[in-house]
């Protein structure tokens, strides 16, 4: 040991002068997004079990609606919690303050809120160009790209200004997924505006090269958004709340570089049974087999994390939220490689377990770590002692919880029984069902599903009032969980 | 470097001597289960890659061992489905849809096909089962715009109705009384109140009585002097309660004022001649064949 790292052991007692003001505005952001894509979700969901709620006008039908839901999950509240989670993550593990002083993060904030709404007006008034999850015209593209960049450039800016010697492996996942997601961006919104003064463009590729363009972003926005990173975000909130050392460094080192690199490969598993050429469904597929150590790297990691302190989970609904994550990433990066397979994937595509699927990594993997970790921030930003109250919690961990399984379990019955309906033959080969009677078939399990849906709504609705009271200073007055409740005469 | 390696108590295991903001690492080796499911994975990709189409070359790419691809599977089960159909489609295609029935085997066959290729294009608007939706008639009942028997089907089933793609196609074309003018307001008030009257459904008597007057100078040509219909001009029977866009009074008139002119497509060309033949017997088959 010299005299220098003397100094700098010594040095996390002077203080750093954190910019936390854009990650309270990004933690808020997540949670008023995330009310906003639950509810026009479940609206959907209702949609398609009782089409009259389509209301025949095209400004609230499905067609529109959908894109809004998915965008705004994915976009505006995973978006938010990535900011948000990085914004915080990458300053404490680097103990350096946000680089480019107040104004370069606050535009990334207020520019990437933009992008949101320029988004939403789109798809409602129906200015698409009809990507699934890149929608937007390419005017906000260019938009989102400005913004990209300085995101970027923000954040390799903090790397570079740490005083910590070692880069911290969240920021490896937070800076793979940043600048994944501008390659991926910008390679799949390659696109011709018909006018710059009109809001309509066509792609530069046609017909299999753009549907391989499309599932190339469409599955790395999966891998490098969804995945690396919240698994940025798995990897300082559970070793800080579980206070335990992460599992294994070199397991992290090897999962990452994995992951980074088996993912990129796997789209075309999107496009089995296509005109795309089999030689590149092959690869789609085998890479996505290939994928399924590297990504339980990170379950492993993460679950590990908790050895001798797995007691916590009885009285902490907030790791409990970020330990039951971590079971739904595992589950659904096991489902994945399995619906890839060609044999299976004949089946499973274009049904509804296709739908189970994301949203079990979705509703329980994104949605759930991303709570544990705004139910983290939310007290230490606003300086609280602690939640208002962590029953609420509770409560929000099992109407959450409840209502993925009702979510995952129906659209695995009725995803496996559209399927099997749709290849139904009669002994003389004649094809057994009409797609109508498959929807009508499917119906039950939509209003399970739509059920499943509005238990998750409600349970970040506590999550609202929970925070709302955070914030504002109030403590309930409650039993802490695990414990007995107080009784009179003791 | 501030290394400080530590012996994490619960594990036993080293820490790397690294810390972010409290947080420490561990040096625990890959576990070997995890490494060995993972070379399990990549070892069963290569064998996948040796048998099947996978790394593009320059020009081309590898074919695999097995030498099949999607459109040879496909190619491959299309024909053997012909081969198994083709004794019956050979029978379909020598006999009148009439002589259909005196082979039981190729009826089965029929009402099968026919159920499937009825799901598939004629469900959407006829309804599952052909029940039937307002403006797309019920084929279960035995009130025929074109005819129901074997022959009309088939015949209406190839070219279509009101299909201008189809130069015989079924036509006809009633006047749209009120919205061009022919009748007054108060004229097709009164002719309503007659065809209600067929079904006993008159709410005024003496308008009903001077609708007859209207009816037989308009409507008798075509939907006869009975208000039976004519089939052979595809006029719909007033008097049997089938409605076949609505009977209530609101419904009726507003046929009256703007007609109504339903299409079907012709599935001559689209469906070959077996598949319809299949069809017709099906449809005739679905409760008003005659």
């Amino acid at each position: 040991m010299s005299q220098g790292s003397m100094a700098q052991a010594a040095s996390p007692s002077v203080a750093v002068n954190y910019n936390m003001d854009v990650v309270r505005w990004a933690a808020l952001a997540t949670v008023f997004w995330g009310v906003v894509g639950f509810l026009v979700g479940d609206v959907i969901a209702w949609q398609l079990a009782f089409p009259v709620l389509n209301f025949d006008t095209e400004f609230l039908n499905f067609g529109r609606l959908r894109p809004l839901h998915t965008s705004a999950v994915i976009f505006a509240f995973g978006g938010n919690a990535l900011l948000a989670t990085s914004f915080y993550v990458v300053q404490r593990t680097c103990r350096a303050p946000l680089y480019g002083g107040r104004a370069l993060p606050a535009f990334v904030f207020w520019g990437y809120q933009l992008f949101i709404v320029m988004a939403a007006i789109g798809y409602v008034t129906g200015v698409t160009q009809g990507r699934e999850y890149a929608e937007p015209e390419w005017f906000v593209d260019i938009w989102i790209t400005i913004v990209w960049v300085c995101y970027l450039a923000m954040f390799v800016g903090t790397l570079l200004k740490r005083t910590e010697p070692h880069i911290y492996v969240a920021n490896w996942f937070y800076l793979a997924f940043i600048v994944t997601i501008a390659m991926l961006h910008l390679g799949n919104n390659l696109a011709i505006p018909v006018s710059f003064m009109g809001t309509k463009s066509y792609s530069m590729f046609s017909g299999v090269q753009d549907a391989l363009t499309q599932w190339w972003y469409g599955h790395n926005a999966v891998g490098f958004f969804l995945t690396a990173g919240f698994l940025g975000m798995m990897y300082y909130f559970i070793p800080k709340r579980a206070e335990r050392p992460v599992y294994s460094y070199r397991l992290s080192i090897i999962h990452f570089w994995a992951l980074i690199f088996l993912y990129i490969w796997a789209g075309p598993h999107h496009l089995h049974y296509t005109a795309l050429p089999d030689w590149a469904q092959t690869l789609g597929m085998t890479f996505s087999i290939m994928l399924w150590m590297p990504s339980w790297g990170g379950m492993i990691n993460g679950l590990m994390t908790l050895s001798g302190a797995w007691d916590k989970l009885r009285t902490d609904p907030v790791l409990r939220f970020m330990v039951a994550a971590v079971g739904f990433y595992g589950m659904s990066t096991f489902e994945g490689p399995v619906m890839s397979i060609k044999a299976v994937n004949g089946l499973s595509h274009y049904t509804d377990w296709t739908i189970g699927h994301v949203h079990s990594g979705a509703l329980g993997w994104v949605a759930f770590v991303s709570f544990g970790a705004i139910y983290f921030l939310i007290p230490v930003l606003w300086h609280r002692e602690r939640l208002y109250s962590m029953r609420l919690v509770a409560h929000h961990f099992w109407l959450g919880t409840i209502g993925i399984v009702l979510y995952i379990t129906s659209m695995w019955v009725s995803g496996i029984m559209q399927g099997l309906m749709w290849r139904a033959y009669d002994d003389l080969g004649f094809l057994q069902y009409s797609f109508i009677e498959t929807v009508e078939a499917m119906h039950p399990y939509y209003i399970i599903r739509a059920t499943g849906g509005l238990l998750f709504l409600l349970g970040s609705l506590l999550m609202v009032w929970n925070i709302y009271k955070t914030i504002k200073g109030d403590l309930r007055n409650e039993a802490p969980i695990g414990t007995p409740a107080p009784v009179a005469a003791e | 470097m501030s290394t400080k390696v530590e012996k994490d108590q619960v594990s036993g295991t080293d820490t790397t001597g690294h810390e972010w903001d409290g947080i420490k690492e561990l040096n625990t080796p890959l576990p070997s289960w995890w490494v060995y499911v993972f070379w399990i994975t990549v070892i069963w990709s290569v064998g996948y890659w040796v048998v099947y189409p996978s790394w593009p070359t320059a020009n081309d790419y590898l074919k695999g061992m097995f030498g099949t691809t999607n459109r040879t599977e496909l190619h491959e089960t299309m024909a053997s489905v012909a081969a198994e159909r083709a004794p019956y489609m050979e029978r379909l295609a020598a006999l009148d849809v009439s002589e259909i029935a005196n082979d039981s085997e190729l009826l089965n066959f029929s009402m099968a096909g026919g159920k499937a290729v009825f799901a598939d294009n004629c469900a959407p608007c006829h309804g599952t089962g052909g029940s039937g939706n307002p403006g797309f008639p019920s084929l279960q009942d035995d009130a025929w715009l074109w005819g129901g028997t074997l022959d009309a089907i088939n015949q209406t089933l190839h070219v279509g109705v009101r299909w201008d793609a189809n130069e015989d196609t079924r036509f006809n074309d009633m006047p749209a009384f009120g919205r061009d003018e022919l009748l007054e307001r108060d004229q097709i008030e009164d002719v309503v109140q007659y065809v209600l009257s067929f079904t006993d459904r008159a709410t005024d008597a003496a308008a009903a009585d001077r609708g007859a007057v209207v009816f037989e100078e308009n409507c008798a040509s075509c939907h006869g002097d009975d208000a039976k219909g004519i089939q052979d001009l595809g006029a719909p029977n007033l008097t049997d309660a089938i409605w076949l866009y609505g009977g209530s009074k609101e419904t009726i008139t507003e046929t009256v004022m703007n007609s109504r002119r339903g299409v079907m497509p012709a599935w001559e060309g689209r469906l070959d001649e077996e598949t319809i033949k299949m069809l017709t017997v099906y449809v005739h088959s679905l409760g008003g064949g005659q």
